[in-house]
């Protein structure tokens, strides 16, 4: 019986039905629990189930890859909904064409003071430089940030994974930030969640209101934009200065 | 035609976009990633009535899962942590520095350019000129 049981396990474990199947139910029963909480931050479903399943991979041995063959029809339709974001910036295209002009400029801001800071923050800690390097990029959606870092002598790698905890820590942090300094406003919320903290922000910004995920959507491609004309100018010169 | 239909046709809209924004960045030599891209594609597309009801359609059934895509990628990172750990305290503290850094400087300079935005009032309703897709 247990011999059978373990057999059906090695067998189901090595399928893409095994990671399909995790990934789907852990975030199923996440958003459950975080709606039942009533969504604060601390709750995010992401993190929750990111570390669930982290935590399951490493207590059944299933190395990564094994995961990912199944993850991966989830990983796919990022793709996708990227490009699907151009329908609520549509819906606010009125509004948008008003404000551009503050919108690029607080955008241009907040993405260079995010990366100057995790710059020199980095550099006063020591860190080696091409640890810099790769957290310099970093509230910029992975893809990008990789590219970027790989332009000014950073890590790929590494990028991706700062990414994906700038993203996190963003989610975490934005709510008790914005509510001590006051800073209210679906709308300016969720643009600074984008810009800051990418698309992990934006799915945060997404589950507390459409607009703040709206702004979200267009601060995280306007970024995108930014950064890849900006950084792989502004970042190599000031790296260049740090003794 | 159903609300089902109309949203398998929104995706086969999404995934042409995409492709044309994989193409275009080929083509073109740009540094962009595809999807962004095929967001500007769509984008420009969304002036054309039937084009705007399919995207709706597949966008409201997409984007409120937006964060579970991004649960394979943080898995990953989860699962990699351990080449961090000798210099894991200070990236934590880099990172946690830049991302509040970056949160306040776009979020104050907002307050002061666009002060409308930081109205925490309810948004005024979106402009209804397309249906919004079945829920």
């Amino acid at each position: 019986m247990s011999a059978g049981f373990v057999e059906l396990w090695v067998y189901l474990s090595a399928t893409p039905l095994f990671g399909l199947t995790a990934t789907l139910g852990v975030y199923v029963l996440a958003q459950a629990a975080s709606a039942r909480l009533g969504q604060p931050p601390w709750a995010n479903p992401v993190l929750f189930t990111v570390l669930v399943l982290g935590a399951l991979l490493m207590a059944t041995g299933t190395e990564y890859p094994v995961y990912f063959s199944g993850a991966q029809f989830v990983h796919f339709l990022l793709g996708p909904a990227v490009v699907a974001l151009a329908w609520p910036l549509w819906q606010r295209r009125a509004e948008l064409r008003q404000r551009w002009a503050a919108l690029v400029g607080a955008g241009l801001a907040g993405g260079l003071a995010a990366s100057l800071v995790a710059v020199l923050a980095g550099w006063a800690l020591d860190l080696p430089a091409s640890t810099v390097a790769s957290l310099a990029p970093k509230s910029t959606t992975a893809p990008v940030a990789m590219g970027i870092a790989q332009q000014i002598g950073g890590v790929p790698a590494l990028a991706a994974v700062f990414a994906v905890l700038t993203g996190l820590t963003g989610a975490l942090l934005a709510k008790p930030l914005f509510d001590a300094l006051r800073l209210h406003g679906p709308a300016l919320r969720g643009f600074a969640l984008g810009t800051a903290a990418h698309g992990i922000g934006a799915a945060r910004a997404w589950s507390v209101h459409p607009s703040a995920g709206a702004y979200a959507a267009l601060a995280l491609g306007l970024q995108v934009l930014l950064a890849a004309f900006t950084l792989p100018v502004v970042l190599p010169w000031v790296l260049a200065r740090l003794p | 035609m159903d609300g089902g239909m109309q949203t398998l046709r929104g995706f086969v809209v999404l995934l042409l976009c995409q492709s044309a924004g994989e193409a275009l960045a080929r083509l073109l030599g740009l540094r962009l990633p595809g999807p962004v891209l095929g967001m500007l594609v769509l984008l420009a597309l969304l002036a054309w009535p039937p084009v705007r009801t399919l995207a709706a359609a597949a966008a409201d059934a997409l984007l409120p899962h937006l964060s579970l895509l991004f649960v394979p990628i943080g898995v990953g990172v989860v699962v990699h942590l351990g080449v961090l750990a000798e210099q894991g305290l200070r990236i934590a503290a880099v990172i946690v520095v830049s991302t509040l850094a970056g949160l306040v400087v776009t979020a104050m300079l907002l307050r002061w350019w666009c002060p409308a935005m930081a109205d925490p009032a309810p948004e005024a309703p979106l402009s209804a000129d397309a249906p919004e897709a079945a829920r």
